[in-house]
């Protein structure tokens, strides 16, 4: 057994060092592979704020990679042909900032997150995960009949949004972009873990009850982890529709959402980097058993099925043990 | 005259037919254990629900300090000074005994919304987790897993995380449930020696513990109190043994 942090050092460490390999050896498809293992981990480390923290099982958080994604798609479909997205009550072009993107991005997840919470949270266990089921497909169907938008088709992006003093066109700078913000997001991950509001939120998972009789809300607590979550996941639905310079109803998909939880479950629920390693799992079945058979998702759910059965703690909880208590 | 830190004032609460608390009238004076006991379905755990805040009775007051709580909630009371101890440990059992008191110390600050400074690093938390470990003799198993710990040894922790709000009163639900002849002994004189910190209004079935440990007695059946005494009050009540205690205690 090795200990947690120096495996998380080795993901993270491997994950950069694949695509600087396909950088010097002109492997430009592999460099975005990781670029798309990364902005799949960044959705699910979202998730696993709200998942393995505060053990909120949302089966919608599609609706938050989704928006992400359209609010790339609408900005930037507005900068390219040269429309402003509204013009009453007041002026609001179109643009092709990254960072711009991003704001926004975070911040109509933020809001979404927030109502969406509101409401999900009064219920728990099953309920909770079809509330949040119901409000993914309820962002799905809205987007396909938004027409102005695409509907079923979706947009296309022709050429990939600007970030200041890089080319983004450089799969490896997109990449180095992406790597950056899953680094950063982990760090807060961590710390949040730590935290006294990690503290709390982690009791209100375990023990609600305690957490009320020190004086602790736990349902706010829930909320505000709930935000942070979709915050984050809208993020890297924003970068998500940039790598692909396409936006489409899909992202707002139960299979979405489904697909980021297989993430965590795969790697290990509530460990720092469980969603890295079961994104890049999930890549790399995708590449290369996707490659064999188009119904490679058998062979996705055999494992899958062998983690749930002997490895609860995900890939990570394999490797490197029981997750020792924060001393 | 010494006021009460805690009392109620004719609660009563009714679900549908049943009257699960009728006219309670208790109270807890400093320094002072006062064990409410009485049969399954007598009304125990709607009073403590009643009184830490969890359910709303349907008439009657709670009054912590002298002042009227009873249309505030859990959160509240649990900041005004209400310490409560669970029947079943409620704790976090993936974590270590010190998060758990932890845990109490940010409850006692007020606020969780700090985000990014670890917890462990903040001095003032810590040593306030680390007196109320000491104080209930659990700081050689700071760094153990909860679930890892003794049903009594939980127990302590129980009062530990309720010490670090420096509570005016505990409410204990049936601590000594589950325990050996062994560990309940132990639990009875650690509770004899924490009435110094706060009176403790004590619901338990152990009659040994009960008698041994309390000040005063109030006998719960049907939802009604049908006796407050001292335990040689209670042991003589004639009433008390054919309700409760049978007719030939």
């Amino acid at each position: 057994m090795i200990r947690e942090r120096t495996l998380n050092g080795l993901v993270l460490v491997l994950l950069l060092a694949v695509p600087l390999w396909a950088m010097f050896n002109d492997q430009p498809f592999t460099i975005t592979l990781a670029t798309r293992a990364v902005i799949f981990a960044l959705a699910a480390v979202g998730l696993n704020i709200a998942l393995g923290l505060g053990g909120l099982v949302s089966l919608g958080h599609a609706a938050f990679f989704g928006i992400g994604g359209y609010a790339m798609g609408i900005l930037a479909h507005h900068a390219q042909t040269y429309t402003p997205v509204m013009e009453l009550p007041f002026l609001i072009e179109g643009t092709k900032s990254m960072p711009v993107i991003w704001l926004v991005a975070m911040v109509t997840s933020g809001i979404a997150a927030f109502l969406i919470g509101i409401l999900s949270l009064r219920t728990a266990g099953v309920y909770f995960i079809m509330i949040t089921l119901a409000f993914g497909q309820m962002f799905y169907f809205f987007s396909i009949s938004w027409a102005a938008y695409g509907g079923e088709d979706g947009l296309l992006i022709y050429v990939r949004n600007d970030f200041p003093g890089l080319n983004t066109l450089v799969p490896i700078n997109f990449f180095a972009i992406c790597f950056t913000i899953l680094c950063l997001v982990l760090l807060l991950n961590g710390l949040l873990a730590r935290s006294p509001f990690g503290l709390a939120l982690n009791a209100a998972r375990q023990a609600p009850q305690r957490v009320q009789t020190v004086g602790l809300d736990p349902q706010r607590l829930k909320l505000v982890a709930f935000v942070i979550s979709g915050v984050i996941t809208g993020l890297a639905g924003a970068l998500f529709a940039d790598l692909n310079r396409f936006v489409s109803p899909t992202m707002f998909s139960w299979q979405m959402s489904g697909e980021i939880m297989i993430f965590i479950i795969l790697g290990g629920n509530a460990r720092l980097c469980g969603p890295v390693v079961g994104a890049v799992v999930f890549v790399m079945l995708e590449h290369f058993l996707g490659g064999l058979s188009e119904y490679w998702h058998i062979y996705l759910g055999a494992l899958l099925l062998l983690v749930v059965l002997f490895a609860r703690g995900g890939l990570v909880g394999l490797i490197a043990g029981r997750e020792v208590a924060h001393d | 005259m010494t006021e009460p830190i805690l009392a109620t004032h004719s609660l009563q609460k009714s679900f549908g037919a049943l009257m699960a608390t009728d006219d309670i009238s208790i109270d807890l004076y400093p320094g002072e254990i006062h064990a409410v006991i009485g049969p399954n379905g007598a009304g125990k755990s709607t009073l403590i629900a009643q009184i830490c805040g969890g359910l709303k009775p349907d008439a009657g007051r709670v009054e912590l300090l002298g002042k009227d709580v009873t249309l505030t909630n859990t959160l509240t009371r649990a900041k005004a000074g209400i310490g409560r101890t669970f029947q079943i440990s409620a704790l976090a059992m993936e974590d270590t005994v010190l998060q758990n008191v932890l845990l109490g110390a940010v409850g006692d600050i007020g606020s969780p919304w700090r985000f990014l400074r670890p917890v462990l690093n903040d001095g003032s938390l810590r040593s306030k987790a680390a007196d109320a470990l000491k104080r209930v003799g659990l700081q050689d198993h700071a760094a153990t897993r909860t679930s890892d710990l003794s049903h009594g040894q939980r127990r302590q922790l129980e009062v530990a995380v309720a010490l670090t709000l420096k509570p005016k009163a505990f409410v204990m639900d049936e601590p000594m449930a589950g325990l050996g002849a062994e560990g309940s002994k132990t639990l009875t004189g650690f509770l004899d020696g924490l009435r110094e910190e706060a009176p403790i209004l004590l619901v338990e079935h152990d009659m040994d513990a009960v008698f041994a440990l309390a000040d005063r007695i109030s006998v719960l059946v049907y939802g009604k109190i049908i006796e407050t005494g001292t335990v040689d009050q209670i042991k003589s009540s004639k009433a008390v043994r054919e309700a409760y205690l049978g007719g030939d205690a």
